[in-house]
């Protein structure tokens, strides 16, 4: 067996500076290929919404690409692929995301397109009822014309946590959507995309000192606003069992999903990062707990999975989080036999702790796919740009690997007991049929 | 705020370019017929691996039951093998960081993982009893038998796959490739017998292709290879796809799908191959039309009218031919209106053409991309697996790349005349019958 490599760090160094408008800048220049990536990052996302305005944050997004002060609509996309680069954005739970990976020699445009968003994005009407049909287009699309859209990333928060912030859906509702007005627009981009509440974040073939020169010239003249407060996403751990069952006209199996409350990913990273190997540990890839059990050994199972974080990254979010553990299983299986067999392996680690082989397994594999994600020169910003956002240091990103390495079986143990039957939420999809 | 208008003063203008770093491959034939593709690359501490293993359906007549053997092996194959069980194959692996994993298309078998460099012994010699004493134990292939029929029964019902399925049945007509998708019963039917038989007469060195890229050195890598692969030495040859027949257009189908809330709109036709001389032309038309965000179809139906999220173009290679490919998934209520102007789009880059601007931003697009997309191990793997295991030279990258850089205009014009005149492709739509017929029959026949 390999030993996880002795120097698991990522070797790029960071660099950072802060903008008198409260802009945050992180540069980790790397110069084996020439490619640069420009990530800006705004610390509000889909908990941030008001009731009343669900999906809020992610439609939000869509006008950030509807042209700027000097920039008029597709220009934008334009410029960045006509360089020969491609961009994208995304919502999550705690952060909006913007970003371009350019080849080296377009660095300059990107930044000038993000500070011209970043002062005055074209908030009107017209491009706001153009994007609430797309919105609507992508919601049909991901959710609503395909079996299991929602399930569980959109269900199962209804049932396991309490706060408008956490149960709501960060999709939207149809009826939100359709009555946002330009006037909600402009409030939430005066509220929430402050300079001062936002991280600008570089990474690849770059110079330090010539990039911040860069960094000045276009951000500088982007007004302070002062930032809003980070809202208040935890809450009390649950004291008991929740229970839910969705009807999904459209799925041929039935399936169910499991959430536990896990240490708070930011506060206790140390707790957490026990509750990340867990996760693995049950159920990533041919080897691990739930995929020998529930598949192979019982036949209870067409397909499961475990991660730590609504969307798959547990190192982006902020508390409340869950571990959620989901598996599909043939209609002749009850619910409750798949159920009880996942509380068993859990318990099962819980009692009877892990072995150093098998989890030095699992901290090989780990690392392989952390090293992967950051091997891309965008993967490995981003990585960086939520590092600082969501735990203010960017280089957890580069130790992670190594922090997780160092994780002890009892601390798989200890994060294993904190997952208990009586206060974990379940949600079961039923088929159209009845079944279950 | 009034639209601005681009003042280009104001953009920065790009520097220069910065050399692309050139893969250095390593290609080497052992005596099996194997072929070794080793790119030592500067990046992160891991090795990516891809064996490709030619696995195309040799007739028609046999592609149904080929599919569904196929689709059940890439499963069973990790199930067991002489020396040791499913468990101990998947522990052995894990333990260099690795997960074998193993997919099948119409053309080929792929077996492929990532792995901590020092674990690249180890992983060979799990591939070498993979692909040499597999043995398809009986209790866990039937266990594997009745998860893929579930899985089949989950992919029916998206229906991005439904149309994907629908047309390629109308496209390839009786060609193998028209089987996209096992029936459930020819599944439940095999024998782990009829899986090592087909394992024994197609799993072959000859036409194979190994590839490693990352953390390697070429000489010690390539001998690593051939040493715990000198026993796979099955004799036979590699099985191609037999020549596309070329089937009309014909009228657009309409597969029904009650209640649905969107149609997926899907078009395709012939395109020029890897090794024809017109696929630049042809890639950076369809770029113009639907390939990119900055594309006429994108600014169309998406940011003008907002029928759709994510309508795309695309040229798509597979061994017996290459496709043109249009996508676009519409509200219900507009069905009609996004095939009007998905219609109009092809017919006006057919007869009227492209501006330089347009040629200029998908030409830089196509270059820029590529190179970003081979930048990773495993962007390099995969894009030297699909290559190299095609029969083409690692060198063919660098090529293409130099003729897009040297396309005309006149030969992006006469390219999109050719390729993608919507009278010469292919339509299928999935959706609710009877909401999207009428307004489907309003532009030309319809087929239900």
């Amino acid at each position: 067996m390999s030993s996880p490599p002795a120097e698991l760090t990522l070797r790029h160094p960071v660099e950072r500076f802060t903008l008198d408008n409260g802009l945050r800048v992180v540069l980790a220049p790397d110069t084996s290929v020439p490619v640069v990536a420009v990530s800006v990052f705004y610390d509000v996302g889909m908990r941030s919404e008001p009731e009343g305005r669900t999906g809020f944050a992610h439609l939000f997004e869509h006008v950030m690409f509807q042209g700027s002060a000097h920039v008029p609509k597709m220009e934008h996309a334009r410029l960045v692929q006509a360089a020969g680069g491609s961009f994208n954005g995304s919502t999550h739970q705690d952060y909006t995301n913007y970003y371009e990976a350019l080849p080296a020699e377009a660095l300059e445009r990107a930044l000038f397109l993000e500070a011209d968003r970043m002062a005055a994005p074209a908030i009107t009407e017209e491009n706001l009822r153009n994007q609430i049909d797309v919105v609507k287009e992508e919601i049909r699309v991901n959710v609503l014309n395909r079996p299991y859209g929602a399930f569980p990333w959109l269900q199962l928060p209804q049932i396991a946590f309490g706060s408008f912030a956490n149960t709501h859906d960060g999709y939207g509702s149809f009826v939100d959507l359709e009555s946002s007005t330009v006037a909600d627009a402009q409030d939430f981009f005066d509220r929430y995309y402050a300079p001062a509440n936002a991280v600008l974040c570089i990474g690849g073939d770059l110079d330090v000192a010539e990039t911040e020169r860069l960094v000045r010239r276009h951000f500088d003249a982007v007004p302070h606003r002062a930032a809003p407060p980070t809202p208040y996403t935890g809450e009390p751990s649950p004291t008991g069992p929740r229970h839910g069952v969705v009807v999904d006209a459209l799925a041929p199996a039935p399936a169910v999903a499991i959430g536990w409350r896990v240490p708070d990913p930011v506060g206790d990273l140390d707790t957490y990062l026990g509750t990340v190997l867990l996760s693995e540990l049950l159920s990533e890839g041919d080897a691990s707990r739930l995929e020998l059990r529930l598949v192979h050994r019982d036949h209870l199972a067409i397909a499961q999975s475990s991660y730590v974080g609504l969307f798959g990254d547990p190192f982006d979010v902020r508390d409340a989080t869950l571990l959620t553990t989901q598996v599909h299983h043939p209609a002749d299986v009850a619910a409750q036999r798949v159920l009880d067999a996942v509380h068993e392996e859990v318990d099962r680690v819980a009692q009877d702790g892990v072995g150093v082989d098998e989890l030095s397994r699992v901290q090989a594999r780990t690392s392989t796919q952390l090293l992967r994600g950051a091997d891309s020169v965008l993967g490995r910003t981003l990585g960086f740009a939520s590092a600082e956002l969501i735990h203010g240091r960017a280089e957890l990103a580069g130790e992670l690997a190594a922090r997780l390495a160092a994780v002890t079986p009892e601390q798989v143990q200890h994060a294993a007991r904190g997952l208990a039957r009586d206060t974990a939420a379940v949600l079961e999809l039923h088929t159209a049929g009845g079944t279950a | 705020m009034s639209a601005p208008v681009l003042d280009l003063s104001l953009v920065p203008p790009l520097g220069d370019p910065r050399p692309q770093p050139v893969p250095e491959v390593h290609l080497t034939t052992l005596d099996s017929g194997l072929r070794v593709a080793v790119v030592p690359r500067a990046g992160v501490p891991l090795v990516e691996l891809r064996l490709r293993v030619p696995f195309a359906a040799a007739s028609a007549r046999t592609a149904a039951a080929h599919v569904a053997r196929t689709s059940v092996l890439t499963g069973a194959v990790l199930l067991g093998t002489q020396a040791h069980d499913q468990v101990q194959i998947a522990q052995l692996l894990q333990a260099e960081g690795a997960e074998m994993s193993v997919s099948a298309d119409p053309d080929r078998l792929l077996l492929g993982t990532t792995m901590l460099p020092s674990g690249l012994p180890a992983v060979l010699a799990v591939l070498a009893e993979l692909l040499t004493a597999p043995t398809y134990p009986a209790g866990p292939v039937a266990a594997e038998k009745a998860r893929v029929a579930e899985r089949i029964a989950i992919a029916r019902s998206q229906p991005g796959v439904v149309a994907r399925t629908a047309l390629a049945t109308r496209r390839y007509g009786v060609h193998p490739y028209a089987v996209q998708l096992p029936e459930t019963e020819q599944v439940q039917a095999l024998t782990p017998a009829a899986l090592r038989k087909l394992h024994r007469e197609r799993v072959l060195p000859a036409g194979s292709t190994l590839v490693l890229v990352g953390d390697v050195d070429p000489a010690a890598a390539t001998d690593a290879v051939a040493a715990a692969l000198s026993g796979w030495t099955g004799t036979g040859a590699a099985v191609d796809a037999p020549p596309l027949p070329a089937t009309p257009a014909g009228p657009l189908q309409l597969v029904d799908r009650p209640g649905a809330v969107q149609s997926n709109l899907r078009i395709g036709g012939p395109a020029p191959g890897r090794r024809d001389p017109e696929l630049p032309a042809v890639r950076l038309a369809s770029t113009v039309y639907g390939g990119y965000f900055s594309s006429r179809l994108v600014e169309n139906i998406r940011e003008r009218r907002g029928y759709t999220y994510s309508p795309r173009s695309s040229v798509d290679h597979l061994q017996a031919g290459s496709s043109f490919l249009v996508e676009a998934d519409v509200a219900t209520e507009v069905t009609g209106p996004a095939l009007l102007e998905t219609q109009y789009e092809l017919g006006r880059i057919a007869l009227l053409p492209v501006t330089e601007a347009e040629l200029e931003a998908a030409r830089r697009y196509l270059l820029g991309t590529t190179a970003l997309a081979t930048a990773t191990h495993a962007g390099l793997a995969s894009t030297l697996s699909a290559l190299v295991g095609s029969g083409l030279p690692a060198e063919w990258l660098t090529e293409h790349q130099a003729a897009l850089a040297a396309t005309t205009l006149d030969e992006v014009t006469a390219a999109a005349r050719r390729w993608l005149h919507p009278a010469g492709l292919t339509t299928v739509v999935v959706g609710d019958a009877e909401r999207v017929a009428d307004q489907l029959e309003a532009l030309g026949p319809v087929q239900r």
